[in-house]
């Protein structure tokens, strides 16, 4: 143990224990208003990140080494990276419309937030004001890892593997619900495609482009073949058939 | 736990946090020093050894041989025009570069360099700190300079810096995993999460009695624990970006990935993470499974080897080595396809892994029973094993039909094939053009003609 969870643990705030403090909370607190404040959902998602660290380091300072390293590695490394993600793909203008749908929404919000903060606030400090942590020394004694893992494995084992559980459950189901089904027999190899685009029947070459003539160079105009037959093939499915009178498709005498 | 006498040299927990403020501030100078003078040398140590590879000198003209190549490139790089995209996002843009170094160099805190060593009369461990869970810290960083390359992607504002980004974001997140469960194979076999624990629990390792004799073998975790420290070190290559698994920065597919827009100094700043990140991981590769700065074992038989300054020369013996396994990978192996890299990181490594945990634990649980048991417990397990290799169903693929074969079943109307023994006669207009060639091998007569 280093001298800093020693002293955490008996209880007293020591110097460093309390600069860092004053340093980083203000700074947990501007990343909280940041989050909610931010008009970009990248720069909303990075604020986060902010408060998120520095809840780690205090997790640290509380002697949890341990917690607090897994807070910075799972919520900051792997759960906040996976809603950068999500946001990436979404597209990076997803920003937030400034209209109000419900009439007097944000000074309710303000004022209800701002109600919820103090009440919390006066509550936990009138609470515990005064309190002497108690224990610690005995949950530390043969090292925050060791504790940890003790408490986890022998006493709350039974709710550990429930919880596991359900999160592969969760974990199952998201990979069930977004897979797409494909037999294996739909799949195709290169070879397989190969034999397909030069099986009798199949037209192998790439397919004829759309007709110019002098009335028309259009995409939608279908081409004609050798023989004087127009050809759906030139023109690309998506186009809606256009009808043409019999004048528009008679040889303008142009092929004498 | 193994019974590890702690020999004097060895740094405890208890020993850190008691260094005056001007030691403290000399081994951090000295850690970011390792870091940027590994990679003003990793840089030119790369390009030399990929070209010894390629045939090549490589770089050998600027000082001696080469060595201040990198140091060029570095100044050069500075004078560049520094450019912002009109689409970035400035804040971002600026910062990405920033965490990415940050992380990189900050995860060099907890590497033990050597031992306890007396620098001007204080005895102090040459490490800037250890903490109970320093393994952790360094994953924390290593999880977090992720941010770097994908806000670094992602505030250029342009595609392809947005697709190396959201690569990278799966791709680390991805081989994380597998790295946090090869590092969880070092922890219950040293009992410790903190670096210079697991350095000490490796200096003395198993004892083995043979007719009375006492042989100390290595106790090295890539020795115990081998398919640990190869996937972890599989891991790394991908966690730093490296060849085969640079896919971030795929050159053939996404131009230079996340860092196509960076120019000039923020450039220089994303090459320096990648260099200080391999040194990082190599070094933590050293101490987790290489013992640290512990000497090798021809060297052991000298007593002083493990004492003094000395063991600082077998630790960056052993990172360099590594760094030049980094260097061979990328001079030797092709880049994998991406689905292929995701597929061999969740579907191959990470139940490999778990296996490997589970047989590890199993043969832990079993180490204080009488020596029959465990035989034959252990005989049991490898039975199974091996009974269920033999008789897994292997997938035989049906013998291919010969070509002849293949092409009399083809449908009617299919295209028409040559023959197979076709003989192709040689172009009457090759021979002609020899012929008109002839006179050009004539030797020169005497100077007759006027030319």
């Amino acid at each position: 143990m280093t001298s800093a969870t020693v002293l955490a643990a008996a209880g007293q705030v020591s110097g460093g224990e309390e600069v860092t403090f004053w340093i980083l909370a203000p700074l947990a607190l501007l990343g909280a208003v940041g989050m909610v404040w931010a008009r970009n959902a990248v720069h909303s998602a990075l604020w986060l990140v902010l408060t998120m660290l520095c809840l780690g380091v205090f997790y640290v300072l509380q002697a949890g080494p341990f917690i607090g390293m897994v807070q910075i590695i799972v919520y900051t490394g792997a759960i906040m990276m996976l809603f950068l993600f999500v946001l990436m793909l979404v597209g990076r203008d997803a920003s937030d419309s400034l209209i109000e749908t419900l009439r007097g929404q944000r000074v309710a919000a303000v004022v209800l937030g701002l109600g919820f903060a103090g009440l919390v606030g006066t509550g936990l400090y009138r609470a515990l004001d005064g309190v002497q942590a108690v224990g610690l020394d005995q949950a530390n004694g043969e090292g925050n890892v060791q504790g940890i893992a003790r408490l986890l494995f022998t006493k709350y084992v039974f709710a550990f593997e429930l919880t596991s559980a359900l999160l592969i459950t969760a974990a199952i189901g998201a990979m069930v619900l977004a897979h797409v089904e494909r037999r294996k027999a739909d799949r195709m190899d290169q070879i397989a495609t190969m034999k397909a685009r030069f099986r009798p029947g199949n037209y192998p070459g790439p397919k004829p482009g759309p007709g110019v003539y002098a009335t028309s160079s259009s995409v939608a105009t279908p081409a004609r073949l050798p023989d004087g037959r127009l050809t759906d093939r030139s023109i690309p499915e998506i186009m809606p058939v256009r009808e043409l009178t019999a004048e528009e498709t008679a040889p303008k005498g142009t092929d004498r | 736990m193994n019974p590890v006498i702690l020999a004097a040299q060895d740094p405890t927990l208890a020993d850190f946090g008691k260094d005056p403020w001007w030691l403290v501030l000399g081994k951090i100078l000295f850690a970011f020093v390792v870091a940027v003078a590994a990679t003003l040398l990793g840089v030119w140590f790369e390009r030399r050894v990929v070209g010894r590879m390629a045939v090549r000198p490589g770089p050998n003209q600027a000082g001696p041989f080469g060595l201040l190549q990198t140091l060029a490139d570095g100044v050069k790089l500075a004078f560049k025009e520094d450019i912002l995209p009109r689409k970035a996002d400035k804040v971002v843009y600026f910062f990405a570069p920033v965490i990415s170094v940050v992380c990189a160099v900050t995860a060099l805190s907890v590497i033990p360099f050597g031992p306890m060593v007396s620098i001007f009369g204080h005895r102090t461990p040459l490490q800037v700190t250890d903490v109970s869970v320093a393994v952790l810290v360094v994953l924390a960083f290593s999880s977090l300079a992720v941010y770097g390359i994908v806000l670094g992607g992602w505030a250029s504002g342009s595609t392809y810096p947005l697709l190396g980004g959201l690569r990278s974001a799966a791709q680390l997140v991805s081989y994380e995993v597998t790295m946090g469960l090869s590092v969880v194979a070092v922890f219950m076999t040293a009992g410790t999460m903190s670096t210079s624990g697991i350095v000490a629990q490796q200096g003395d390792g198993t004892r083995l009695s043979i007719g009375g004799f006492d042989l100390a073998a290595p106790g090295w975790y890539a020795i115990l624990l081998l398919p640990s420290f190869i996937m972890f070190f599989i891991a790394i290559v991908g966690e730093t970006n490296r060849a085969p698994f640079d896919l971030p920065e795929a050159e053939s597919e996404l131009v230079a990935g996340f860092q196509t827009e960076y120019s000039s100094l923020k450039f220089a700043l994303f090459m320096l993470s990648e260099y200080v990140a391999m040194v990082t991981m190599s070094a933590f590769t050293v101490t987790l499974f290489l013992g640290g700065w512990h000497a090798p074992w021809p060297i052991t038989i000298w007593s002083g080897a493990n004492e003094g300054w000395w063991p600082m020369l077998w630790f960056f013996g052993k990172v360099i080595m590594l760094v030049f396994v980094f260097v061979w990978l990328r001079g030797t192996l092709p880049r994998l396809r991406y689905d292929q890299f995701m597929r061999f990181g969740w579907k191959v490594l990470l139940p490999l892994n778990l296996v490997w945990i589970m047989v590890l634990a199993g043969l832990r649980s079993i180490e204080d029973w009488q020596a029959r048991d465990r035989l034959l417990v252990t005989a049991v397990g490898a039975g199974v094993l091996l009974l269920a290799t033999l008789f897994w169903p292997a997938r035989k693929k049906e013998p291919k039909p010969s070509l002849q074969e293949q092409a009399d079943t083809r449908p009617y109307g299919s295209f028409p094939l040559p023959p197979m023994d076709l003989q192709v006669p040689p172009s009457p207009r090759t021979k002609r053009v020899l012929a008109e060639r002839e006179p050009a091998n004539v030797v020169a007569g005497p100077d007759s003609r006027e030319v």
